[in-house]
């Protein structure tokens, strides 16, 4: 029996050294805790599948008050196949815990989940959503930027000034889905091939049916889906989950 | 001992038993093959797969779809057998959009059919094995494992030299190969176009000593950025005794200076030449980090924050005055700047110092000792691959070569501790730390951004072996600048402005500005030499602007002259359509359809007042600068005339095209009253 015991130990030791994954350096013992965790920044973000979101995720541990909590324990993680660095820690001294976030490799939405535990270890959760884009996705992104982006983004910077403000119908940020999501794909469609007209809408809005392809036009349409905020949802036959 | 032999009796007791026994020890190893066969992880795959299909909607479609047993996509002229779609068994079906469990994904889109180039062309694996382990991951017998998602462009650059505008980050890569010298010291062939070469020359050193200090040459070697933080020299890490060595030997080499042109009085206040820098563009293409902290300014010449630091006055004076005379293939123009400008630039440029950058470097006087050390450093570290050095010839494969490194074999690397044993982590490892692989690695310490080094290693892992051997046909070639050269004086005048390091005519030169190709079927020669004399905005939005090169009356009409003459479009007679003869009915039909039914005032200014849109050209005295026939061919296909342009192509028919020009064209009365 003894034998079997300190084979099986033995066992279990070996294969914690053989485990892929190494386990996380032990973070220092969490000195405080909080009830709350919220984003300060880096949610919402439109990255390539398999690469690292622009701006790192960034949250708070705040108290019942609502006052910072430093040293309280976060860990932030990335399911369907991503991953963040650090993966866990303390927040700092202004209370937050800041992560670099990498997508996964299929294109679509990501929830990251960050959470804390308080003091009497419940978990508490946060999620974020960011956009893995997929080969057509970024096709669309690229396009956008070179034909779309400025009328649509508003927002603009001295290599590129937006011409948003100057059209009489203000034209729609793709990001818009409470407006986006409405249209269906033949109207987005139609839109980007005929014009505004097309819809009865303004000419400002030329077509570009004779300029792009029609999988140029189909990736726009992908990019615009991907990014709706809130979510697009397909409007086809929901079946039941996998 | 009781046991056995009971066991034994019961088994082998007579030769019934016997039989029987072996009977079905035979059965069972029969049954093996068959076993492992059924618990093959494949099967197991496809049987969750018809699980998972069998409560949805489109079962029955699903499931008549699906082919069990092994599949396998063979394409003998690539050299593909990939059976990935055995388990990854709806990657056609694109209902399945919400699966999201591997391996039941549908593909997403890419602009190829999966039966066309199989898997493993664009996600390396091996194409051949069944099961998830040999597939995916690389064994010692099979090392190619699936590439991870993040340099998957990596696939569309094996056929794909052009810049696709799917694949930004694989562009991205190869602009920086380019761009950062990485193939000054490694060859890297272009299939069809050898060798691919730098776009960011380095400045040659024979002549260093008339333009700095040996100071300023050693504060640069130590730490590049310290000078300018959009530096392209990376890094050395060279010790103080060495950045001494060279900056001696690099002094000594030089040749004597040209004796230098007395400089004009210096102008009394240094900050009335800022006005010359804006208006002479300089930030077209310098940068300067402003107080903010931020980097303005284009990147096709260097950095000038810190000028003042670095160049002889009498040098700067010089160089403005004829940048070829110091450095023949310099993309600067000649700006025919007067004494007065000369000298306003130049004071303006000497004052933006930086005091702590030499403050620290002390030399003492050089000893010929050094000089031999520093010839011998040059010649170790590979400097002459990019700098034109005098003594020191530029060496020949002075790093590896990189066409193959996309399917270097492992066993060929040497792995630094704590590098995963991976292709892509070896590369990223390499450009982030070239020191972690020992001390004498040549390479310098280059400090890209995460994303850059992703870039690299995805533009590096696309020079495989198979993208070598690819069949000609396959292989969709890049755009490679040409070696035009415009003719007689106006060529001459054009090599001396330096036309080209911004404008590209018939396939030769830059991107920043409008290319030329065509303007002389375009515009109208009398605007054509007002805008040479004076160039003024036509691109409201634009921060890049074209300068002003005090060119002469007689200059100017000489260009004019040529480019009215060469430049034209061989689709259409340029005078062929006179709009001054339009119809007023006309012309006013063509003001509805500018602003009703193309809406065209949403990019476009004709009417200053009201008029908004500032996405394309100014349209106000459109009339003065461009020709009929041009305007009415732009209208009906403006890709046509200069592919890649924003403006869409409308369909116009042929009579709102000629209507829209004939109001267009009257867009110049009010400039001529004035």
């Amino acid at each position: 029996m003894r034998t079997v015991s300190a084979f099986v130990g033995l066992a279990l030791v070996v294969s914690c050294g053989c485990s892929r994954t190494p386990q996380a350096a032990q973070a220092p013992p969490a000195k405080a805790f909080g009830t709350a965790v919220v984003e300060v920044g880096g949610g919402k973000q439109a990255a390539a599948i398999g690469t690292a979101v622009d701006q790192p995720v960034v949250v708070q541990v705040n108290d019942a008050q609502g006052a910072p909590v430093a040293s309280a324990p976060v860990s932030v993680a990335v399911p369907g196949g991503g991953a963040a660095t650090p993966a866990s820690g303390l927040t700092g001294a202004d209370g937050q815990f800041t992560a670099t976030v990498v997508l996964g490799a299929s294109s679509g939405r990501y929830q990251i989940v960050a959470s804390t535990r308080d003091k009497n270890g419940k978990t508490i959760e946060l999620r974020l959503e960011e956009v893995a884009l997929g080969y057509q996705e970024i096709q669309g992104r690229e396009l956008s930027q070179l034909y779309c982006a400025r009328c649509h983004d508003p927002d603009s910077t001295p290599e590129r000034v937006s011409n948003h403000d100057n059209l009489t119908a203000k034209a729609h940020a793709f990001t818009e889905g409470t407006v986006l999501n409405a249209m269906s794909e033949a109207d987005l469609v139609s839109i980007i091939s005929h014009g505004g007209p097309a819809l009865n809408r303004s000419p400002e809005m030329p077509p570009y049916g004779y300029t792009l392809g029609k999988a140029e036009i189909a990736a726009l349409v992908a990019y615009i889906r991907a990014v709706a905020d809130p979510p697009y949802r397909s409007k086809g036959a929901f079946y039941a989950r996998n | 001992m009781s046991i056995l032999r009971r066991v034994r009796t019961i088994l082998f007791g007579d030769s019934a038993r016997a039989f029987g026994t072996l009977g079905v020890v035979l059965l069972v190893c029969l049954a093996i093959t068959p076993a492992k066969d059924h618990f093959r992880e494949w099967r197991r795959y496809q049987r969750n797969y018809l699980n998972l299909i069998r409560n949805r909607g489109d079962a029955a479609s699903l499931q008549r779809r699906f082919q069990g047993g092994l599949q396998q996509t063979w394409i003998p002229e690539l050299g593909v057998v990939d059976r990935c779609a055995t388990c990854h068994v709806a990657l056609k079906e694109a209902s399945l959009k919400d699966v999201t469990i591997q391996p039941f994904r549908p593909h997403p889109y890419v602009p190829h059919t999966l039966t066309e180039f199989g898997c493993t062309m664009c996600h390396r694996g091996q194409g051949a094995a069944t099961s998830v382990q040999e597939a995916h991951r690389g064994t010692l017998a099979w090392e190619q494992p699936v590439v991870p998602a993040r340099y998957i462009e990596s696939a569309c650059g094996q056929c794909h030299w052009n810049s696709l505008t799917g694949t930004p980050q694989l562009n991205l890569g190869r602009k920086l190969l380019a761009r950062y010298g990485c193939v000054q010291c490694h060859a890297i062939l272009v299939p069809g176009q050898g060798r691919m070469m730098t776009t960011n020359p380095a400045p040659p050193l024979t002549r260093i000593a008339s333009k700095t200090t040996r100071e300023w040459v050693f504060a640069w070697l130590k730490d590049p950025p310290s000078y300018a933080v959009t530096a392209t020299m990376p890094n050395f890490e060279l010790s103080d005794a060495d950045a001494r060595d060279i900056s001696a030997f690099i002094m000594d080499q030089s040749a004597p200076a040209a004796a230098a042109a007395p400089a004009g009085a210096p102008a009394a206040d240094p900050q009335t030449g800022a006005s010359v820098y804006g208006e002479s563009f300089c930030s077209s293409c310098h940068a300067t980090v402003n107080a903010a902290g931020m980097v303005v300014g284009g990147n096709v010449g260097p950095e000038l924050t810190r000028i003042g630091s670095k160049v002889k006055p009498e040098w700067l004076t010089d160089w403005l005055r004829g940048p070829r005379n110091y450095d023949p293939h310099t993309q600067m123009p000649r700006y025919r700047f007067d004494p007065k400008q000369l000298n306003l630039l130049t004071e303006f440029l000497k004052a933006k110092t930086d005091s702590d950058l030499l403050a620290k470097v002390q030399l003492q006087p050089v000893r010929p000792t050094e000089i031999t050390h520093g010839k011998a450093l040059v010649k170790e570290r590979g400097c002459a691959s990019c700098h034109e050095i005098n003594g020191v010839v530029r060496p020949e494969n002075f790093a590896p070569d990189l066409t193959l490194i996309g399917s270097q074999s492992l066993a060929k690397i040497v792995f630094a501790e704590g590098i995963p044993h991976t292709l892509p982590d070896y590369l990223q490892a390499k450009i982030r730390k070239p020191h972690a692989f020992g001390k004498s690695t040549k390479m310098p310490q280059y400090e890209f951004p995460a994303a850059q080094v992703d870039a690299l290693v995805t533009a590096l892992l696309a020079q495989t072996d198979r993208a070598a051997t690819l069949p000609a046909s396959l292989r969709v070639a890049g755009k490679r600048e040409t070696d035009y050269l415009p003719a007689g004086k106006a060529g001459q005048l054009m090599t001396d402005m330096n036309c080209f390091s911004c404008h590209a005519i018939n396939g030769r030169g830059g991107d920043m500005a409008p290319d030329l190709t065509l303007e002389g079927s375009s515009v109208q020669r009398k605007w054509l030499v007002d805008f040479l004399k004076n160039p003024n905005t036509l691109r409201p939005a634009l921060i890049r602007r074209m300068p002003r090169f005090n060119v002469t009356a007689a200059e100017a009409e000489t260009l004019a002259d040529y480019i009215m003459a060469v430049y034209q479009t061989p689709a259409f007679e340029r005078d062929e359509l006179d709009s001054a003869k339009a119809a007023p009915d006309e012309v006013e039909h063509g003001r509805q359809l500018f602003y009703s039914k193309y809406a065209c005032q949403s990019c476009h200014i004709v009417d200053s007042k009201n008029d908004k849109g500032y996405i394309g050209p100014t349209l106000t005295q459109v009339g003065r600068r461009l020709n009929s026939q041009w305007v009415f061919q732009w209208l009906k296909n403006p890709q046509a005339l200069r592919p890649g342009t924003v403006e869409p192509n409308r369909n116009m028919s042929d009579e709102d095209a000629r209507a829209l020009t004939a109001y267009l064209m009257q867009q110049n009365r009010e400039v001529a009253r004035k």
